[in-house]
This record gives structure tokens, C-alpha cells and sequence, in this order.
């Protein structure tokens, strides 16, 4: 039985139609177009569909769209612009990250949130943090350097 | 402008009138389509002394315009039939052409994968992109140079060997006011030169002009660690992958598979789905998918939809550790010997002092690929135009051709960016799925696999044992040294999807099998007095639709055979109370691999000494392990530093020395980063990926049953030694590194505990049981 929803989406509403169980991920992308998030796993283990709800990364895969509300959702087109770009888009691109880059949003939306509530995080925090997204083409190394130097340029 | 183009939207016509129009926007016709490719022809039959045409050549591997086009503007588009799967080889190639035109980086733009831009040169594969792909390339941009030169001769008056080249300029050297710019010789029209192809296409495809390519020391592009172009996009959403295409009437397609591996639907209740709008069953014997016009919608109808499966007997072993006994006791369906057969090893057997003998497993890995394939595919009574992530587009056009009996002509491929790759994963699937889901149903079908489809259902590594015997005389001296591979083939179904026997598609719809074969054996130097490599194959598990077919995962079957000779050159050289380093330079005999050994163990400060370590005690215990490894023309030698916590059996790899060497180096930074992501996925096969299964069907189908490495167990340190040769060919470098790791991680974990470990994976609960 779809239901209409009004959905906040980097600082635009949009009406949508859609069943009340169907995952906010199907909204964003079928519904408003977004080529970002990503669908990876449909299960909430791998974090490639990862927005902002109100501030905090979700799953929207796992996220029923009829549970969002009037929350402000944030994608990573949202985050940030050439122009103007988060520290993290910024510090991806210095430091090269990543390979195929299925899994950015993930990586970079968790990292945003946790960033912006903790400064000067160790190692250990970083990896803490960022426990359990996946990345196969393994540029953990390149995510860890470019959360460090975002970090550093968050202060 | 981005290095690298794509289409500006997903017409044919328009893309071609993009493509096109880059290079004949002055002075040329409009009107460009691809069916004038003919005419062009017969235009360059008629004229055949110009070296310009205004209307593109055929698109032939023996025409220098199917690489190299100069533009109105002085941008060079460089065409090319393989493609960046995320290694950064996009930049490499566009050094490579500007090098050899002397024309800025910035100018050259990188148009890759596409069957209507580029010619077959083999896709996205074996690390050939450089190596093969790129000495194209390089050999076009070469010629393009040369042949601009020359029509800068007769425009300046002034003789070619008295010209020089400079930003795309051509100058007099002694009277630089006298110049032409390339794109006023050739600007907007298109090279109409003849190359010396040599009749092949794909990975073998060489033409080369009679232009000779620089000579390294003139070199200002290669070498140098420019950024790519393709991050920024990224990180901002700016880029499109595959599963981000949007055709006009597209509508979305599901897949069902079998809940036994080899049933096939017998009854399917049309009307359990009548609620879903849009909703629609695709079926053909063993194939079956649905379409709905909202992805969601589609999704719930492949959950929702009534079939009965037909009894089939479970093909596979109960338990997932089976599978070695299996190989074992399986009749040899083909054997072969390879690498250098020397002396007698039964007869130096018969005189050794003593024998060492060991015997190594590799489970089944899948390519469990950051997301699960997609395709979009539009099938017309005229034309099938095809969007996939595929790492061999011209394969797939072949393939969708092939399956759907249309002309390979009729049909348009474009790669555009998948999520993630590694091989022959389950993109060519995906998109043989697709053109027949969207035949049925007479429109544009987007289909995305499911994520228990991806890690469930992709073509997978094979499993294999590996025996290993070393004759040792009275002195300690190796005498004799034999190996063996037995496992199911490396390829049950074929590299590329340009076959519908070697796709899902095709088998489920009875296209009668035609199984690929074969193995490998160790690449080393290792020069031994009598020497016996070989390889055996076993037949699969189940002979059609299974999801054990076996086909490439990144560095198809290095990582297993160089997990068992590279440890078993280390229980030698424990045996014999040497140092691994030591040991191996006793007998390793091409100069290059000694230089990346001894340039691995500097850089990691090995001191030497024998393995096992004997100075620990406790439940935490640190090791450090050595392998070293040829994969074509590029070696690697690869020093491992573990931490292992004996009580909970996990072991953290903790640095990584890795040396090597690729001949000439196009882009340190690159090439630095491409062996980062090899090491961590190399750690990640070793620790933890196996692909388990029961009696009836894969069992591994998500992150859970299918763990990789994650970011808390990341190494600390990967180091690399990067050895240049500007002289030496450049060589593979987007899997060698992949290869030593597990054997590597191995020697350091007996190092650290004196216990050997010769199954992968390495996971807790199995390095828990190896030690108690």
C-alpha cells in the first residue's frame, strides 16, 4: 500500500510515493535520482548506503522510508562541493583514496559525523570509529591517512 | 573537462556525435555515424597518400586513429580498449601518449572501454593494462608524432629531422618563429595511417607505426606521480557508476536463483506477484528473473513470487573442509608440466640424504565485489546498446551478440564504472541477464544482483591442494625439488563472458558447456638441480549453473601456488637451520629477483637468522615471514611482520616490506598505492576468505559468512621499495603484489610459533586449533 512521504533531502523537500516498508536508499535513488548512496548489501554490513539523518550516519538501506519523517537527510553530494568541500572530500583527494570508490560513502559520511564530534582522534579512535564498513579494493590505508589529515584540517 | 570522458548521456548517436564531434567540429561533416565507418574506407582507399581524412576510418586495430585523435582545440583524445578499474592506469596511459607526443599531460583525454570509440585490446586484464595496453599506446602516440612531423615538414619547408616538438608545437630547431601547432596540421580531422598490426586482438593486440618510441631518458611525463583526475568526481557524487545509468522507459530486473545448486523451476505462480505493479515473470529453463518499473517493487516480487524448484540430488560436499579430499581423490582430467623441467627428480630422490615433503590447501574465494554487478541493457530490433562494469566490454558486446543472435555490429558496449572488480566476477553475468530480461520484455532493463547473488553466485577462485617434496643431499644441499597443483581449473568458465556457455545466462538456458581448463605452476628462479613443476586438474562439482564454477579472482591462482612454494621454501630452509633470505639467495638465479630479495630484506632490516624464533614466551608472540614471487616480467620479494595472540588464535599483520620491480615505472605514486590495496586484499584472502557451502548450495552470502579484512585489523606499515629500470619494458603491477602475501603472513607466523599453518584462511578459530 504505498503512502505519500515528504522527505528533506540536502535542503530540499521532495513528495514521493512509496510503500511504508520500502528502505530509504530506494527513495533516493529511484525516487529523487541521487547517484549517491550506493546499494552494496541491503543488510546494514557494509556502509556503502550511508546518509545523514539529523547528524547521524544510518544505513538507509535498513531504514524504512516511512520512519524518516521530517529529519533532514543528508547525502554526500550534500556534504560538500568542489567549490566548497568537506575537509574529508577534500583530504580523499589529496591523499588518492580510493580504487573502484563504490564504498566513499560509507567511509567518508561515518568518518564526517565522528570527526565533527571528536577532535584529534587517535589511530586506534579513527579505526574504532570506522569498525565494520567495508572496503574490498582494501585502500585502508590511503582512508586512514585522508581521516587523519581531515582531522588535523578540523582541528 | 576530466581525464577521463564518458559519454555525455547514454544515446548511441549522441555519444557518437560527442566522440565524434571532439575531432571533426571544424571544417568536417556533422553528420558523423558510425555507418560511415565503411565509407571512410573506401575514402582511404581512393586518397591513399593522405595522412588526414575528415570523416573517421574504420574502427580497426590497424588504423592509427582508432587510438590517437588530435582535436580543433589541441586536446588529444586517446582511444583506448582497456580500462582504469580503479589502479589509476588512466593516468599512466595518458603519460604514456603525451610523453611520446611531446604534447601537455593536461591535453590528453582518456576514452576507455567503449566498443564504439575503442578497438579489443583484451579489457580490464592479468595487470596487462601498462604492459600491454599502454605499449600500444605508446606505440600509436609515437606514430601520431611522427607522421605530424612530417606534415609540419611540408608545411614549414624545413626537413622533419630538423624539426622539434614541444607542447603539441612543431618548431624549426634553428629558426624556432618558423612552427605549426599540431592541432592546425591535424586539428578536426583524423589520422588515415596504416599500422603494422599484427592480427590479434585483445592482450596480444600490437600495431605498431614505424615511429620508434622515445628513448627513456628524454622522458618528462613518465616517471612523474601525477594525481588522477577521476577522485575529485568521486568523492563529490559527480560520477556515474553503472548502477547510477538512467535510460528513458528503463524498469528494473531481479534474478531468482535455486535454493539447491542445479534445480531449475518446474512451477512458477505468476499471480503471487499480481499485487506488485508493473511486476512481470522472465523465464526460460533454468533461467528466471522478474521486472517491475520501481526497483523497490522488483525486489519484492523476486521475494514474493510462488516457485517450485525441481528435486535435484545436492551436488556438493556436506562440509566445506571436503573439498580437499575431493581434489585429492578426483581423477586428473588434465595434467601438464610447466616451467623448466631439469635433470631427474625420482632419480636424485633416490639418492638424497633426506626428503621434505608438505601439502597445502587453498579454499574457493569469491570476488565478493563492494557491490553486487549491474547491468543496463536495451534491446532494440535494430540496435542492443549495453552499459556494464564489465572488465571486458568488448567481450560482453560479443557475448550479448552472441546469446541474443543478432550481428556483434548491431550492438554498442560501454564500461562505465562497477563497484569493484578483481577479475571475471559477476559483472559478465549481469549483463547476459540483462539482455535477456529486457528482449523479453521489450525495454530497458537495469538489473542488480542481490548481495547473497554477488558473494553466492559469482564465478569463484578455485579451490586446490599443493604437494611439495626437496631431495637434500648429505651436504644440505636441495638436489632435487618437485611441485605439484592439483585443483579444480582455474577457468570453468572463460575470462571473458564473449561465449554464452561461459555465462549463467547461457548455461540456465541450455547452451551446451564447453569447459575451460588448466592450472599454473610456481614463477620463480630457483635454480635447482633437478626440477619438476606441474599442475592437475580435477572435473567441477557440478557441470553447469553452479555457483562453485570457478573462473579469475585477482592474480588467477597466484596467491595459492605461491602460498604453497613460498612456504615450503621456508619449512627447507627451517629444516636445514638457514635463514628463509639466506637460503633462497642460495639458489635464486635471475639478477633481478636477487635484487628485489636483498632490496626487500634491507629496507626491513632482516637480520639473519633460522626460523623459528626461539626467544618468545607468553600468549603474544611476534614473527616476521619472506616470500618472494615472479608473475610474468614483474617480481616482488615481500617481507611480513605479525603480532599473534596465541589465546585468541588472531593474528595481526602488522607491517609489510614489499620490493618490486615492474621494469619502468610510469607513476610512482600509483603504482605505490595500486601495491597498498593488493598487500590489504592479499592480508584479507589470507586471514580470512573462504567461501563455504553445504551438500546443496553456496552458503557464504554476505559480510557475515563472507568476512574480509576490516579497518581494525588494517596493517600498520606498508612500505614499498620501488626498483626503476627506464630501460626494462614496463610490466604487470595491478596483482604481483597480491601474491606472496599469503606465504609471507605464513613464514611469520612459524617464525613467531614454530607451528606451520598450511591451510588459508588464517582465522582465528583455525590459527586457535593449529597451535593447541
Amino acid at each position: 500500500m504505498k503512502q505519500s512521504y515528504s522527505l528533506n533531502v540536502n535542503g530540499t523537500v521532495h513528495k514521493i510515493e512509496a510503500d511504508e516498508d520500502m528502505p530509504l536508499l530506494y527513495a533516493l535513488r529511484d525516487d529523487l535520482g541521487l547517484n549517491n548512496p550506493h546499494f552494496g548489501c541491503g543488510l546494514a554490513q557494509c556502509g556503502a548506503c550511508t546518509v545523514h539523518v539529523d547528524g547521524q550516519p544510518v544505513r538507509s538501506c535498513i531504514t524504512p522510508v516511512s520512519s524518516v519523517g521530517d529529519s533532514k537527510v543528508v547525502t554526500l553530494a550534500g556534504l560538500g562541493s568542489p567549490d566548497k568541500p568537506h575537509p574529508l572530500q577534500a583530504a580523499y583527494v589529496e591523499e588518492q583514496v580510493p580504487q573502484c570508490g563504490y564504498c566513499i560513502n560509507g567511509w567518508i559520511m561515518t568518518a564526517a559525523a565522528f570527526l565533527r564530534d571528536k577532535k584529534k582522534p587517535t589511530d586506534d579512535e579513527i579505526k574504532s570509529a570506522l569498525q565494520g564498513l567495508k572496503c574490498r579494493c582494501g585502500t585502508h590505508m590511503g582512508i586512514l591517512r585522508a581521516v587523519k589529515r581531515a582531522a588535523t584540517m578540523m582541528g | 573537462m576530466t581525464k577521463i570522458e564518458k559519454p555525455a548521456n547514454f544515446s548511441r548517436r549522441a555519444l557518437l556525435k560527442a566522440g565524434g564531434a571532439l575531432v571533426v567540429s571544424i571544417g568536417a561533416p556533422v553528420t558523423f555515424d558510425f555507418a560511415q565507418a565503411d565509407d571512410a574506407m573506401s575514402t582511404q582507399t581512393m586518397g591513399a597518400a593522405a595522412t588526414s581524412v575528415a570523416i573517421k576510418p574504420a574502427l580497426t586495430p590497424d588504423q592509427l586513429s582508432s587510438y590517437i585523435a588530435v582535436n580543433a582545440d589541441g586536446t588529444i583524445a586517446a582511444y583506448f580498449g582497456k580500462m582504469d578499474m580503479g589502479h589509476g592506469i588512466a593516468v599512466a596511459i595518458a603519460q604514456m601518449v603525451a610523453e611520446e607526443l611531446d604534447a601537455p599531460f593536461s591535453s590528453v583525454k582518456m576514452f576507455m572501454g567503449d566498443t564504439a570509440t575503442s578497438v579489443n585490446q583484451g579489457g580490464a586484464s592479468g595487470s596487462t593494462g601498462i604492459e600491454d595496453g599502454g605499449k600500444q599506446m605508446r606505440l600509436a602516440a609515437a606514430e601520431a608524432r611522427r607522421v605530424l612531423v612530417e606534415m609540419a615538414a611540408d608545411k614549414l619547408g624545413v626537413p622533419s629531422d630538423q624539426l622539434t616538438v614541444r607542447d603539441a608545437v612543431v618548431y624549426a630547431k634553428a629558426e624556432p618563429a618558423k612552427k605549426v601547432a599540431y592541432a592546425e596540421l591535424v586539428g578536426g580531422r583524423y589520422f588515415n595511417v596504416l599500422l603494422a598490426w599484427n592480427g590479434k586482438i585483445g592482450n596480444p593486440l600490437l600495431a605498431p607505426g614505424k615511429a620508434k618510441p622515445k628513448d627513456p631518458k628524454d622522458y618528462r611525463v613518465v616517471g612523474q606521480p601525477i594525481k588522477r583526475e577521476d577522485v575529485a568526481p568521486r568523492v563529490f557524487a559527480q560520477l556515474d557508476f553503472v548502477t547510477d545509468v538512467k535510460v528513458p522507459g528503463m524498469v528494473h530486473g531481479r534474478m531468482i536463483r535455486p535454493p539447491v545448486a542445479g534445480a531449475v523451476p518446474v512451477k512458477i505462480d505468476e499471480t503471487s506477484i499480481n499485487d506488485i505493479p508493473g511486476a512481470k515473470v522472465v523465464s526460460n529453463q533454468g533461467f528466471l528473473g522478474v521486472v517491475a518499473d520501481k526497483e523497490w517493487d522488483a525486489i519484492k516480487a523476486m521475494r514474493q513470487l510462488k516457485v517450485e524448484w525441481s528435486d535435484v540430488k545436492p551436488p556438493f560436499p556436506e562440509k566445506t573442509s571436503a573439498i580437499y579430499d575431493y581434489i585429492r581423490n578426483s581423477p586428473v582430467r588434465k595434467k601438464e608440466v610447466g616451467g623448466k623441467t631439469v635433470g631427474d627428480v625420482e632419480v636424485a630422490f633416490k639418492s638424497a640424504a633426506r626428503a621434505i615433503e608438505a601439502e597445502y590447501e587453498w579454499p574457493f574465494q569469491s570476488h565478493a565485489s563492494m557491490g553486487p554487478a549491474c547491468a543496463v541493457v536495451d534491446v532494440k530490433d535494430d540496435q542492443v546498446t549495453i552499459w556494464t562494469g564489465s572488465q571486458k566490454p568488448h567481450y560482453t558486446r560479443d557475448g550479448v551478440a552472441a546469446i541474443l543472435g543478432v550481428a556483434p555490429e548491431k550492438v554498442h558496449a560501454m564500461w562505465i564504472p562497477g563497484p569493484g572488480s578483481y577479475g571475471r566476477n559477476d559483472a559478465g553475468d549481469a549483463a547476459m541477464d540483462a539482455a535477456l530480461l529486457s528482449k523479453a520484455v521489450g525495454k530497458p532493463v537495469r538489473l542488480q544482483y542481490m548481495r547473497d547473488q554477488a558473494t553466492g553466485w559469482d564465478p569463484k577462485g578455485p579451490a586446490s591442494i599443493h604437494r611439495a617434496r626437496a631431495a637434500i643431499d648429505a651436504s644440505g644441499k636441495v638436489i632435487a625439488y618437485e611441485f605439484m597443483s592439483k585443483g579444480l581449473p582455474r577457468v570453468d568458465v572463460n575470462s571473458n563472458e564473449s561465449q554464452p556457455h561461459d555465462t549463467l545466462a547461457g548455461q540456465l538456458t541450455g547452451v551446451a558447456l564447453k569447459s575451460g581448463d588448466g592450472f599454473a605452476v610456481p614463477q620463480e628462479s630457483y635454480g635447482f638441480d633437478n626440477k619438476y613443476t606441474y599442475w592437475e586438474t580435477v572435473p567441477p562439482l557440478l557441470d553447469r549453473g553452479s555457483p562453485l564454477r570457478t573462473s579469475h579472482l585477482r592474480d588467477p591462482v597466484g596467491p595459492q601456488i605461491h602460498f604453497a612454494s613460498e612456504s615450503f621454501m621456508d619449512e627447507v630452509a627451517a629444516e636445514l637451520k638457514l635463514d628463509p633470505i639466506a637460503f633462497r639467495l642460495q639458489y635464486v638465479r635471475d639478477p633481478r629477483d636477487i635484487a628485489v630479495i636483498k632490496a626487500a630484506a634491507e629496507k626491513a632490516n632482516w637480520q639473519s637468522r633460522p626460523s623459528p624464533r626461539k626467544d618468545q614466551s607468553g600468549n603474544k608472540v611476534s614473527g616476521r615471514g619472506f616470500a618472494y614471487v615472479q608473475r610474468g616480467p614483474t617480481r616482488v620479494a615481500i617481507v611480513a611482520e605479525v603480532d599473534i595472540d596465541r589465546t585468541t588464535g588472531k593474528i595481526w599483520a602488522r607491517k609489510f616490506t614489499v620490493a618490486h620491480d615492474c621494469g619502468q615505472i610510469i607513476n610512482p605514486d600509483g603504482l605505490r598505492l595500486a601495491i597498498e590495496g593488493n598487500v590489504v586484499q592479499g592480508v584479507s584472502r589470507t586471514l580470512w576468505e573462504e567461501v563455504k557451502f553445504n551438500a546443496k548450495a553456496v552458503t557464504s552470502v554476505d559480510w557475515m559468512t563472507y568476512p574480509i579484512l576490516d579497518i581494525t585489523e588494517m596493517p600498520e606499515t606498508i612500505e614499498a621499495v620501488l626498483i626503476d629500470h627506464p630501460e626494462i619494458a614496463p610490466s604487470g603491477a595491478g596483482e604481483p603484489s597480491t601474491r606472496p602475501v599469503a606465504a609471507a603472513i605464513a613464514n611469520a607466523v612459524f617464525d613467531a610459533t614454530g607451528v606451520r599453518i598450511r591451510r588459508v584462511p588464517f582465522s582465528p578459530d583455525n590459527v586457535k586449533s593449529a597451535l593447541s
